[in-house]
């Protein structure tokens, strides 16, 4: 569009005319099935994939529960040491793999990303609705190994061999682990799928005026989460399928030879260290997957209720893609005294500490776009100020483990567990809260209820803080993580029976607002109060919608055409707090974006 | 409609706020590349699988400096297995041109042969993995051994995705009276990228298992 | 505006917390120091980071509340800001990883004079190896191992013969000793770990890690294992005691050489082969 000059258009038409990007045939449903199951329109995909980690996310709560319960209270419910295994596993990875990541990228991913960027549906809606099914397959496959002889694998998150395939460890003689590693493959497989949508949506398919600098930030996070995933979670893959034949087929790719309750095994030679480097290669990126949608969200969350636009727009992006070009040359801090080669330990642990600056940066600017704001606090702010008290407290306590001479007496002890609670459990968690409270309005066209929702934050907030910031406590005191019950033997100054009882009673009070919040959420989206169209005075597009909630094909015959970044919020001289991206120059006459 | 794009740095460093910038934004397409949505998602795909296969080799080449390697004897079938996908290519480019110039009689004739190709591949591969059983070389003897099924079974499996698409292509000009030229030519262009990856692949893997 | 309030009381609550807790570690009993004055380097540093962030952000929420005849500000960026706070903070990040990389470094360089050990990890319990009077510990290969040589010593190694073999869960050191724990696996991965030495390593299978340590402290410690290992993980426990030299040496003179192990399981054979070996040196 080089040819007619933006004086001539704006003169000759008022407005920019829309343009129809990547002409596409837009899919129509046609039967329920095709409309609510093998729904090819991505908002409908979103919620599915929502629901569908929620569900498997509520197994991994209560395995918590139970956790909790056995860690405070040994015996009051009834568990042995291969129960509690199989419990952390399956909470540690359902909760990483199968909640966060399907939740931010599948949920938030395709329902924001095609209204934020100006399309009518994600470019490949077919393969976005197999991608789906896929994922539901992953997760009926995780499922199904509850129901196996011997039980779900009891690997620990992190499956290391060669425990993870050896009788010693529950499931990993049996079909526990092989149906993990299947669920995993698959689940790879299925985001694949998505990810080519989410990537190629947001270079191709944004509505006319849309530069990339004009995206809002969620849209940054979870693409940049995307492209992390997409070289990620082939090691994830590749790994699982080494580790399948090792298991199945008797290969020796991360096997040495080992002698196992004096039976020597048939295996020689294999490296279990290589495991935990594709690992890893893949598992500290995961943690930025799950991290930079919840980013970029929290961005957009406290601009549109502080009034102000994000501080730092563009130092804010670049943070994110450091970040995430950075996270994929760090992995190895998972492994200080994993037994790799210790001059490792001195490359590592720079790079995890330059990491930090951006990090910091992000967080500077999330607390000065508070400042000189006109905060509104609405719940969605409540999640955001949460989230940046918790993240800065995870944040600060991953410059302890990332410093290699500080790991080594903290690694494997519960001040581990705290911090990646913190940083990448509750964190992430509290912005997906604050985010189904202001998104709702538009999926639904009702508010969540505010007073439960009052309580639900204050319970949330005030318990999960209580539960993760004494354990770092046990951790110093060298605590180890993953222990079925700790013997107070000598190790320890001083009893922890006591600070347990307290955090598993937290845990169990968090867990229980949770249910507060579903129940809100079922009763709000027939009862709430009505919401209207952009109830928050939010610019991006999201809210731009024909309909709220928006119908298939998201906009109005014609798309819309974006004359501003997303974030003109207060601008000087305009009418209102908030002038929309799709609102014409014209229709702003006054206002300070618009004098030259 | 052509514009010039701006290099990814200059994207980056754009101030939104900025009223020239602004100016300058109204007009964006929306676009970052001037590339069809199906070419695009096709490199996508092209580089996940690559990557895959790179850390795959990443840990070939770690697994190999233990003395527990064996090389592998490379059977006569594998060599001639090769030049059957080396041919395919080569009909490929045919295909390709045909359809440039609107001869679909002519790419459908040679997709068939393609495909055609294609089975007796995977037939070929599937009799050196029986060759390979009979003499003894178990899937769990040498790692060699363990990297060498590992690896013809992926690319196969690729093989037999590509097959899926090349079904797809095929039906757009079976029926030569009713053909879509816009979608054929499309589709006909990214079934013969992506048999060509499929035999850089396999160079890799071959030239890799061969010199080690 | 109970939300500055909450702000306050967790920032606050946090540092009051930090304080009274009695949950700190045990006193250190090795020279590793400087990991724990690591740590309280970084407190302090990052101790001061997150009450500014939060005293900061609570005095925001209280003064920018909303009021409906009031507009933001609209400053989209402010470069000399931004790169001071980016600035301080590299220099923050430098004064933390300056010292840990410092006592990393000792921590992977072994001194000349430590003597050695070895310790050997099964599911699940430990085992333990001196060197014997030579000084040296014989070499090991999984394949040995059976009832009559559960360390999997090479018989033809002239050193094996004299190694001390411990198969219990309880280990004596020496006080003041710099000690270098060459750390082995049979199984699956373990991790010796003492809270009061601070040090860990995980032990492999396959491969032989180490880690050293000089104990400065004479007790009893308790082992954890630190790396899982499967469902008896949790109970893989065992004690360390930091002896001076003379209960050390009656500690040593009550365990068997691997001589004497072979010895009393009527081998003479493969010691005599042991023992041409050692001549031929
Ligand atoms: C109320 C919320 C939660 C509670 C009470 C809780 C509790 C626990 C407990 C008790 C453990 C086992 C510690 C051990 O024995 O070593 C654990 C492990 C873990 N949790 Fe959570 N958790 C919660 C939420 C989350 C979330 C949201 C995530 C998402 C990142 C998460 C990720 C993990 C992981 C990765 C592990 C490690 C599993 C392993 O050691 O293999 N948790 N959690
Ligand atoms: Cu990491
Ligand atoms: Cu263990």
């Amino acid at each position: 569009m080089a040819a007619d000059s933006y004086e001539d258009v704006v003169k000759n038409k008022e407005s920019i005319p829309a343009l129809e990007v990547a002409p596409q045939d837009l899919y129509h449903a046609k039967s329920f099935w095709t409309k609510y199951i093998f729904c090819q329109d991505a908002k409908v995909i979103g919620i599915q994939y929502g629901l569908t980690a929620v569900a498997i996310g509520l197994v991994g709560l209560v395995s918590s529960w139970l956790m909790r319960m056995q860690i405070a209270f040994p015996g009051l419910i009834p568990m042995d040491a291969a129960q509690y295994y199989q419990l952390v596993t399956m909470h540690g990875m359902i909760m990483v793999v199968y909640l966060l990541t399907a939740l931010f990228l599948g949920g938030f991913g395709n329902y924001l990303i095609p209204l934020m960027v100006g399309a009518r549906d994600m470019v490949f809606p077919y393969v976005n609705m197999v991608s789906f099914w896929v994922f539901f397959l992953a997760v009926i496959i995780l499922a199904s190994s509850y129901f196996v002889p011997g039980g779900p694998t009891g690997a620990g998150w992190t499956l290391y061999p060669p425990q993870a395939i050896t009788s010693g460890t529950p499931g990993g003689d049996g079909l526990g682990i092989v149906l993990m590693l299947v669920s995993l493959a698959v689940f790879v497989i299925g985001f694949t799928m998505g990810g080519l949508n989410y990537v190629i949506t947001v270079l191709q398919a944004r509505t006319r005026g849309m530069t990339l600098m004009r995206l809002p930030l969620t849209v940054w996070g979870i693409f940049t989460a995307t492209v992390l995933a997409l070289f990620a979670f082939p090691a994830l893959f590749v790994a699982g399928i080494m580790m399948t034949l090792d298991n199945m087929l008797g290969t020796s790719f991360f096997m040495p030879a080992i002698i196992q309750f004096g039976e020597k095994l048939t295996h020689e030679g294999g490296s279990p260290i290589l495991f935990q480097h594709l690992f890893w290669f893949f598992g500290h990126p995961e943690v930025y997957i799950v991290a930079l949608p919840a980013f970029g969200i929290v961005s957009d969350l406290i601009s549109v209720h502080a009034r102000k636009n994000i501080f730092g727009y563009r130092m804010m992006v670049w943070a994110i893609v450091i970040i995430g070009g950075l996270s994929f040359v760090v992995w190895a801090h998972h492994m200080y005294v994993a037994g790799m080669n210790p001059w490792f330990g001195f490359f590592f642990a720079t790079t995890t500490l330059i990491i930090a600056v951006p990090t910091a940066i992000k967080v500077y600017n999330w607390v000065l776009t508070l400042w000189r704001g006109n905060i509104k606090l609405t719940l969605p702010m409540l999640f955001s100020i949460a989230f940046i008290i918790t993240f800065v407290n995870g944040g600060l306590t991953g410059l302890f483990l990332g410093n290699v001479a500080v790991d080594v007496p903290l690694s494997d002890t519960y001040f581990v567990v705290a911090h990646f609670h913190m940083v990448m459990g509750i964190a992430p968690v509290l912005v997906i809260l604050g985010s189904v409270y202001h998104w709702f309005p538009l999926i639904t066209g009702r508010f969540l209820n505010e007073r439960l929702g009052k309580i639900h934050f204050w319970v949330t907030f005030i318990g999960s803080y209580s539960i993760y910031f004494p354990m770092h406590y046990l951790g110093f005191m060298g605590v180890t993580r993953r222990y079925f019950e700790v013997f107070e033997g000598e190790a320890f100054t001083y009893s922890i029976t006591g600070i347990n009882q307290f955090i598993t009673v937290a845990a169990l009070v968090t867990g229980a607002a949770q249910f507060l919040f579903i129940y809100n959420i079922i009763v709000s989206s027939k009862f709430g109060k009505k919401a209207g169209k952009n109830p928050w005075k939010a610019c991006s597009l999201e809210w731009r919608t024909k309909d709220v909630p928006p119908t298939h094909g998201n906009f109005d015959k014609e798309l819309p055409v974006v004359y501003r970044w997303a974030y003109d919020y207060s601008v000087p001289g305009a009418d209102e707090d908030y002038i929309t991206q799709d609102t014409p120059p014209s229709a702003v006459a006054n206002a300070r974006a618009e004098q030259t | 409609m052509e514009t010039k794009k701006d290099s990814i740095i200059d994207q980056l460093t754009q101030k939104p706020w900025d009223p020239a910038q602004v100016k300058i934004d109204n007009s964006h397409e929306g676009k970052t590349f001037n590339l069809h949505v199906g070419k695009l998602g096709l490199r996508y795909l092209m580089i996940v699988s690559t990557i895959m296969f790179c850390l795959f080799i990443v840990t070939y080449g770690d697994r190999m400096i233990y003395d527990d390697w064996v090389k592998m004897p490379e059977p006569f079938l594998l060599w001639i297995n090769t030049f059957i996908l080396f041919v395919s290519s080569i009909i490929f480019i045919r295909i390709q041109i045909a359809s440039k110039k609107n001869q679909f009689k002519k790419a459908k004739r040679d997709l068939i042969l393609v495909g055609f190709l294609a089975l007796v591949f995977l037939i070929g591969q599937f009799l050196v993995w029986q060759n390979m059983v009979d003499k003894g070389y178990y899937v769990y003897g040498s790692p060699a051994n363990a990297y060498f099924y590992l690896f013809t079974a992926l690319h196969g499996l690729h093989l037999l995705g590509g097959l899926v698409y090349w079904v797809m292509t095929i039906r757009k000009v079976w029926n030569i009276n009713d053909i879509d030229i816009r979608k054929a030519k499309h589709t006909i262009e990214l079934c013969s990228i992506y048999w060509h990856f499929l035999l850089a692949v396999w160079i890799v893997l071959f030239g890799l298992m061969l010199f080690t | 505006m109970f939300v500055v309030l909450l702000v306050l009381i967790v920032i606050l609550g946090s540092v009051v917390f930090h304080m009274v807790s009695p949950w700190w570690w045990s006193e250190i009993a090795s020279n590793w120091v400087g990991m724990d004055d690591t740590i309280i380097l970084t407190f302090w540093i990052t101790g001061a980071v997150f009450v500014a962030i939060g005293l900061f952000m609570a005095y925001c929420i209280w003064k920018f509340r909303y009021d409906k005849d009031k507009k933001a500000e609209y400053e989209p960026e402010n470069s000399k800001l931004e790169w001071t706070l980016t600035i301080l903070t590299t220099i923050g990040v430098i004064a933390l990883l300056a010292p840990g990389l410092i006592v990393w470094n000792n921590f992977v360089t072994v001194p000349k004079g430590a003597y050695e050990i070895e310790v050997v990890g099964q599911q699940w319990g430990w085992m333990y190896r001196l060197p014997g009077k030579d000084g040296v510990l014989g070499t090991t290969s999984i394949k040995n191992i059976d009832d009559d040589n559960p360390f999997g010593l090479n018989t033809d190694d002239p050193y094996s013969l004299d190694d001390v073999l411990v198969d219990a869960d309880d280990l004596h050191i020496l006080l003041d000793r710099p000690l270098k724990l060459n750390l082995r696996a049979l199984d699956v991965l373990h991790d010796f770990y003492v809270p009061q030495f601070r040090a860990k390593m995980d032990m492999v299978p396959g491969t032989i890690t180490y880690y050293w340590f000089t104990p400065i402290k004479t007790g009893e410690y308790e082992i954890l294992c630190a790396e899982y290992c499967g469902t008896g993980h949790y109970a893989m426990l065992g004690y360390v005691y930091v002896d001076e030299q003379k209960e050390y040496d009656e500690w040593v003179d009550e365990q068997m050489t691997f001589e004497e192990v072979l010895a009393s399981n009527g081998k003479s054979d493969l010691i005599k082969i042991a023992l041409n070996k050692k001549n031929d040196l």
